[in-house]
């Protein structure tokens, strides 16, 4: 499904990635961990096509075509989803509203029909359930005064709407309760399934309790630095990151 | 002396508008004579300086006599569809009965010509016409109150509801010639009243217009005042407005003025707050684009305790466009606990608009709540990236959010027939087609 060669970025005049590959399939569940600043938020910041980061080498395949070429909107309409980190405060933007018109520009660029109000409600009711969200929180402005674990689970409730072939989850714990992120991680684990791929980005292995990966992957310094199964995970949150990054200085 | 040449245009002005004088002939004379004084605002005035009106009309302008008249059969075009409004139509200044009508009932509002009210002598005309129009320190107000040709005279008496909003519409008709019109409002809402005004300029032809316009707005104890001003002719016209509203105590104001068009717009808006426990709520949203510039000057001045105003002025500028956002209060000695807010937000959207925003804020009261900010901008990119990322191609995701920062001044606006036609003339501005 998506194939990153030797993909190397930079902000500004910090390069940041220096080299990733990675081989994600339909049906799996990708962990990306590492310590701070080491270009994990980047790596999902330009696959999901940030302008402040510039591509300076390496290519992203991404079901046949060239992610790197296409706009933000365009690889969304192709299937990617990106679940910020930090999701903005929109005011004077509901939720709501602005669901139906990503859904059907989704739909029109996959050439589909529109959904009427109808029907859009219908398919909003049933994804609210995923995620214990209110339709009262989806009134409002986006975002707008929502508490963390709202903004997170909205986050997740767009995700179910638009029914990417490959979500990013960027530190989606980050801000949650261990309540909220339950409830989070249930409802991407419910949206799982052999069409379609995660990649779930983040620093502890709190998360991965509950959102199971198959590959676990540390970056460290823009680059992979070392790949294993869900034990890996397990591993980093017994022993930290200090084994990884001597064990790079040394090699 | 760049006063010397606005001095030259003055004269011509006079003696092209000159004609005997027939109503309120003694203070048309004075008015006259301030306007003499006053000579028009060269480009160094400090209230005109990044709005060059004065250049304006010496450039675009004859000032031979002109009195066109204008022809214009049906006002239905200019209307807002669906809106159960008494209805005022003048044309190049002049009254028009037939394109007129008033659907309230006489024990609820008088509406009639300025002039008819003050050949009638009407009491509260004798009391407030000419009361507070700054003709002293406007050019322009003073040049109305000299020239002005003909105006509506709206009257409420005390405790009275008016159920039907009253429509004025000033028309120009611009086919065979320039036009300059010089109307006038004088409305005066008793004790306890409640009346909702909305005015709309519009015009035919291709010639350019000038517009010069006056309104005494008198909100007595208790009264309640909703006035909405819509600026979208689209014509050569350059307008320039003097609004004074003065409250008594305990009276409620909501205000919005929405600028969409013309080549030249200023706005002179003058709330006196002259009363404790007022409420006033001025709102303005200026949405431009080509080479228009529009001028919000305005004024609100706490004379009294007590009292609570709010401003929210915002604006979008495209293609060439000005704004400019120019907001005083002043907060007298005696006006303690004053709440008085003023906000004006600016988003820039191409590389040649421009906007100048200046907030000044006298403060003499020493137990006072003021607050004010301005903010120029381009749009936000986290909130368009955001937007994008789920799909919406970016000129929608634009488009989505101007609509949002503009929309918000819409709020406070009570008839849905008048809020929908306003959201609409923003959303088809914006583009906002989804």
């Amino acid at each position: 499904m998506l194939n990153i060669k030797n993909l190397q970025a930079k902000i500004g005049e910090k390069q940041i990635l220096n080299g990733i590959d990675l081989k994600v399939n339909a049906g799996e569940v990708h962990a990306i961990m590492g310590p701070n600043g080491s270009g994990k938020s980047t790596l999902a910041s330009v696959l999901s096509g940030r302008e402040e980061y510039e591509v300076t080498g390496g290519e992203v395949d991404f079901l046949g075509k060239d992610l790197l070429e296409l706009s933000p909107e365009d690889r969304a309409r192709e299937g990617i989803f990106m679940a910020f980190q930090y999701p903005v405060e929109i005011p004077g933007v509901s939720t709501i509203n602005f669901m139906k018109t990503a859904l059907n520009q989704i739909r029109e660029y996959r050439g589909q029909q529109a959904l009427d109000a109808v029907s859009f409600l219908q398919l909003m009711k049933e994804k609210m359930k995923l995620v214990a969200i209110d339709q009262s929180l989806l009134n409002r402005s986006l975002n707008e005064g929502f508490s963390g674990g709202e903004k997170k689970r909205n986050e997740i409730f767009q995700m179910a709407m638009l029914e990417p072939k490959l979500a990013i989850l960027d530190e989606t714990d980050s801000g949650l309760d261990i309540d909220a992120l339950r409830i989070v991680a249930n409802g991407v684990n419910k949206l799982r399934n052999k069409n379609n791929a995660t990649i779930v980005v983040t620093h502890y292995q709190r998360l991965l309790d509950y959102i199971v990966p198959d590959y676990v992957h540390v970056l460290y310094k823009g680059k992979i630095v070392k790949s294993g199964t869900k034990e890996l995970a397990l591993e980093l949150e017994a022993k930290g990151y200090d084994w990884i990054k001597s064990e790079v200085t040394v090699a | 002396m760049s006063t010397s040449v606005a001095r030259d245009i003055t004269s011509e002005i006079i003696d092209s508008l000159r004609q005997p004088f027939n109503a309120a002939i003694e203070q048309r004379s004075q008015a006259l004579e301030q306007f003499k004084k006053l000579g028009l605002p060269g480009s160094r005035h400090e209230e005109y300086r990044f709005t060059p009106v004065t250049r304006y009309l010496e450039k675009n302008f004859s000032w031979t006599k002109n009195d066109i008249e204008g022809n214009i059969a049906s006002a239905v075009g200019f209307l807002i569809p669906q809106l159960d409004a008494n209805v005022l139509v003048l044309v190049n200044g002049k009254f028009n009965a037939s394109l007129s009508k008033v659907i309230s009932p006489a024990s609820e509002i008088t509406i009639t010509t300025l002039s008819e009210a003050i050949r009638s002598q009407h009491v509260a005309v004798n009391e407030y016409f000419n009361k507070f129009v700054s003709n002293e320190s406007d050019a322009f107000a003073a040049m109305n109150s000299a020239f002005w040709q003909e105006g509506i005279f709206v009257h409420v008496p005390e405790n009275t509801p008016v159920e039907k909003p009253v429509f004025i519409l000033h028309l120009n008709d611009a086919t065979s010639a320039q036009v300059v019109t010089q109307t006038r409002i004088l409305a005066v809402i008793e004790k306890g009243a409640t009346v909702s005004v909305i005015e709309k300029s519009d015009s035919i032809g291709e010639n350019t217009i000038f517009h010069n316009f006056a309104e005494e707005w008198i909100v007595k104890e208790g009264a309640h005042l909703e006035y909405c001003k819509i600026q979208n002719d689209s014509g050569k016209i350059c307008q320039v407005s003097n609004s004074v509203i003065h409250q008594s105590a305990a009276s409620k104001l909501n205000t919005f003025t929405l600028t969409l068009d013309g080549q030249l717009i200023r706005n002179n808006l003058h709330i006196l707050i002259d009363g404790e426990q007022c409420e006033s709520h001025f709102y303005g949203l200026y949405l431009l684009t080509g080479n228009t510039l529009a001028d919000n000057h305005t004024v609100v001045d706490h004379k009294k305790p007590n009292s609570f105003s709010n401003e929210m002025y915002k604006g979008i500028m495209d293609g060439n466009s000005k704004g400019v956002f120019n907001g005083k209060i002043y907060v007298r000695p005696h006006a303690q606990k004053t709440n008085a807010f003023q906000s004006n937000r600016n988003i820039i959207i191409s590389d040649t608009a421009t906007v100048n925003t200046k907030p000044q804020l006298e403060i003499w009261a020493d137990d006072v709540k003021c607050s004010h900010g301005c903010t120029s901008g381009q749009l936000d990119e986290g909130a368009l990236f955001y937007l994008r990322s789920r799909g919406i191609a970016e000129a929608n995701a634009k488009a989505m959010l101007l609509y949002a920062f503009a929309a918000e001044v819409l709020e406070p606006i009570q008839n849905h027939t008048l809020k929908a036609y306003l959201d609409n003339l923003i959303a088809d501005r914006l583009q906002k087609n989804f």
